[in-house]
């Protein structure tokens, strides 16, 4: 699979439920998310964001609903890449090196010129001086650098990011703002996740609210994006 | 193929991240050791008695051994939640159990290897004459200890207790395995050694037995 | 409720019958005397254990493969009373070997599979309590069960394999040989019966099974809201 100038990838979300027993981490979602978008999920903790996102990734299956990623109004679930993603954990390994863990992923991928990717992404992450150090003599802000890098290597059409911002120092949030405006400015779908109003929410062109699994504000629909980020520590 | 590149480029991540550290091959033969020197203070090593006793003993404390370093197989995934990368990298999740019983296997196998000469000086029971069927049949052991012991190192890992769990879960599904290797060991460590066929190809039914299930049934594992 | 009762009655009637002929129409036992008489517990006991276990092999099955809750159910419910007739085995085997051969335990083929099976499923009903999410529970378990009962005919021959080459004494014969006909049809009726009461124990613990977790989903619910 070699790395394609991505195609502009939308995202359907259908009457998603996920249920966990008998309790429901999402109730009925249903979302319509245009190709390069950026949209930040907002909400309490067990509001469902990390569900949601997870389900994007296809790392969880729904209960119920489907989920569709559409280029050129097709489904092409099936034969895109996946979506990068970005979680809270950094996804990488601590006993490998930056360089290694990108070329892991890169060959497991099926990526074309593995080595050739890595390089060039730990340059676009500016890690490239330290390709040999183990992941875990790392700062918090570096491994975030090595988990962009990571979900990055099959140029995806869609990012997911999950609270990514978490643990990084004004330095570290400025940055990843940074690079997020380029990824958004490439035409790549965006969603994630926050916890609140930031350098990185001001780069959202839409922002839902999710409040115990379902959705309760959308900007879509007329909802103020600074009352959804502003409430989402209550 | 893509199932086997992928199981071979996490197999020499498996091996490589050991190998840097080298915690569990030293803890594991260590352990057995251990065992071993144990066993000794439980019956008088002579000729006939460890000849008798001997193979029993060394399987046991190789399977004892297996199931405490069988146990990080998977929770170090949970880590840094480096599964779910792995598992947004590769189609087969198939490739993940394949590559991770590969390189227990080899651990097992290396450990095993490396004390049979110590266990051969401490309960006088000769090893050379058949050496390299031993570890064939090392070989044909570890492997059955390591198809089950990797499947269920991802099911304890998603439960509490699970450093107790797993030898619990493991021991009691691997009597074939300490039985097989037992005789076939034990056959090989008399006068006029022999390789016992039939046992090992006992031992070969269980591990396709087992992969078979391992591969219908791992994703399942896997899953959120 | 009535049916159940009704049902519950027939039960134990049937076993009342099956013990007064256990006791009083099945002849003696030339060798062994009184005490043979046990040999229609434990044989069948054991038949039905595997039975059992084989029965929450289909429920791990086909919970893997459906995902609907009552294939757990049916799972959990074969396990339990499985354990429960491989318990009885296991107690009725010292009983009756002692008087007669004077000792309590022998690692023949079938006594060593009975242990082992109880030790893998007493493995299955721990690993559930120790999975918290119902979901999870039940797959996890299930796998394990599944791994668990294929490993039945692998123990089972590997220790007959064994015992051929280090024979041990066989505390009876094979079941059913060498029995006069009396005997027979005394020992089928037993099988029979605690079929029946298989049966029966599971589709009780299947329903307690079914009401518990409502209860459950009902409290879960209730804090959700």
């Amino acid at each position: 699979m070699t790395p394609t100038v991505f195609s502009p990838t939308g995202i359907r979300f259908e009457n998603i439920d996920k249920r966990y027993g008998g309790l429901y981490a999402l109730r009925r979602v249903s979302l319509d998310i245009s190709a390069g978008e950026c949209v930040v999920f907002a909400g309490r903790n067990g509001s469902g964001k990390t569900t949601l996102l997870r389900i994007a990734a296809r790392l969880a299956r729904p209960s119920s609903g489907t989920v569709s990623f559409l280029s050129g109004g097709e489904d092409r679930g099936g034969t895109l890449p996946p979506a990068g993603f970005v979680a809270h954990a950094t996804m990488v390994y601590d006993e490998l090196t930056a360089e290694e863990n990108l070329l892991l992923f890169a060959r497991l991928q099926g990526i074309a010129e593995p080595a050739a990717r890595a390089e060039s992404l730990l340059r676009e992450v500016g890690l490239a001086e330290r390709r040999n150090s183990l992941v875990r003599t790392f700062s918090r802000g570096m491994r975030q650098r090595v988990a962009i890098a990571r979900a990055l290597l099959n140029e995806p059409a869609v990012v997911l990011l999950d609270e990514p911002t978490t643990g990084l120092d004004t330095e570290g949030a400025s940055w990843f703002a940074q690079t997020l405006r380029h990824l958004r400015d490439s035409g790549r779908t965006i969603l994630m996740s926050l916890h609140g109003e930031s350098e990185v929410s001001t780069l959202a062109t839409r922002a839902i609210r999710l409040d115990a699994g379902a959705v309760v504000a959308d900007t879509l629909t007329g909802a103020n994006l600074r009352s959804i980020l502003a409430f989402s520590n209550a | 193929m893509a199932l086997l590149s992928n199981t071979t480029v996490l197999l020499g991540k498996e091996l490589r991240t050991e190998f840097r550290s080298r915690e569990l091959l030293t803890t594991t033969v260590v352990f057995i050791l251990t065992i071993v020197v144990l066993f000794s203070f439980t019956f008088d090593p002579s000729v006939t008695e460890s000849r008798r006793f001997g193979p029993g003993l060394l399987w046991l404390a190789f399977l004892f051994a297996a199931s405490l370093m069988l146990q990080p197989c998977f929770l170090r995934e949970q880590n840094n939640d480096t599964l779910s990368a792995l598992r947004l990298s590769i189609n087969d999740p198939f490739a993940i159990f394949l590559a991770k019983l590969a390189a227990n296997t080899l651990f097992l196998l290396f450990t095993q290897v490396l004390l049979l000469p110590v266990f051969s000086i401490l309960y006088n029971v000769p090893v050379l004459a058949a050496f390299p069927q031993l570890v064939l049949v090392m070989f044909m052991g570890s492997l059955g200890l390591s198809v089950t012991g990797t499947a269920l190192s991802a099911i304890s890992a998603q439960a509490r207790m699970r450093e107790l769990l797993l030898p619990l879960l493991l021991l009691p599904l691997l009597t074939p395995v300490l039985i097989a290797s037992t005789e076939a060991t034990a056959a090989l460590l008399v006068p006029n050694p022999a390789l016992r066929w039939d046992w090992l190809g006992f031992l070969l039914a269980f591990d396709v037995v087992f992969l078979t299930a391992l591969w219908l049934f791992g994703e399942y594992l896997l899953e959120e | 409720m009535k049916k159940k009762i009704l049902v519950a009655a027939v039960v134990v009637m049937l076993m009342s019958v099956a013990a007064y002929a256990a006791l009083f129409i099945a002849p003696t036992e030339s060798k062994m005397g009184t005490i043979q008489r046990i040999f229609y517990l434990h044989a069948p006991s054991g038949m039905v254990a595997l039975l059992s276990f084989f029965v929450c092999f289909v429920g791990n099955l086909g919970y893997v493969f459906t995902r609907q809750p009552k294939w757990d159910w049916v799972g959990v419910s074969a396990a339990e009373v499985g354990m429960a007739f491989c318990t009885v085995l296991i107690l009725t085997g010292p009983i009756w070997a002692h008087p007669v051969w004077g000792i309590w335990w022998t690692w023949d083929a079938r006594l060593t599979l009975t242990f082992v099976l109880w030790l893998l499923y007493t493995s299955y009903l721990l690993l559930r309590t120790l999975v918290e999410d119902p979901d999870r529970r039940a797959l996890i378990s299930a796998i394990y069960g599944i791994f668990a009962f294929l490993d039945v005919p692998l123990v089972y021959g590997s220790i007959r394999w064994w015992r051929t080459q280090h024979p041990q004494p066989v505390i009876m014969g094979g079941a059913g040989s060498g029995l006069e006909p009396t005997m027979r049809k005394v020992f089928w009726f037993w099988f029979l019966n605690l079929v029946i009461l298989m049966i029966f124990l599971i589709r009780e613990r299947y329903a307690l099974e079914a009401m518990r977790e409502e209860v459950h989903s009902l409290e879960r619910e209730a804090e959700a809201a």
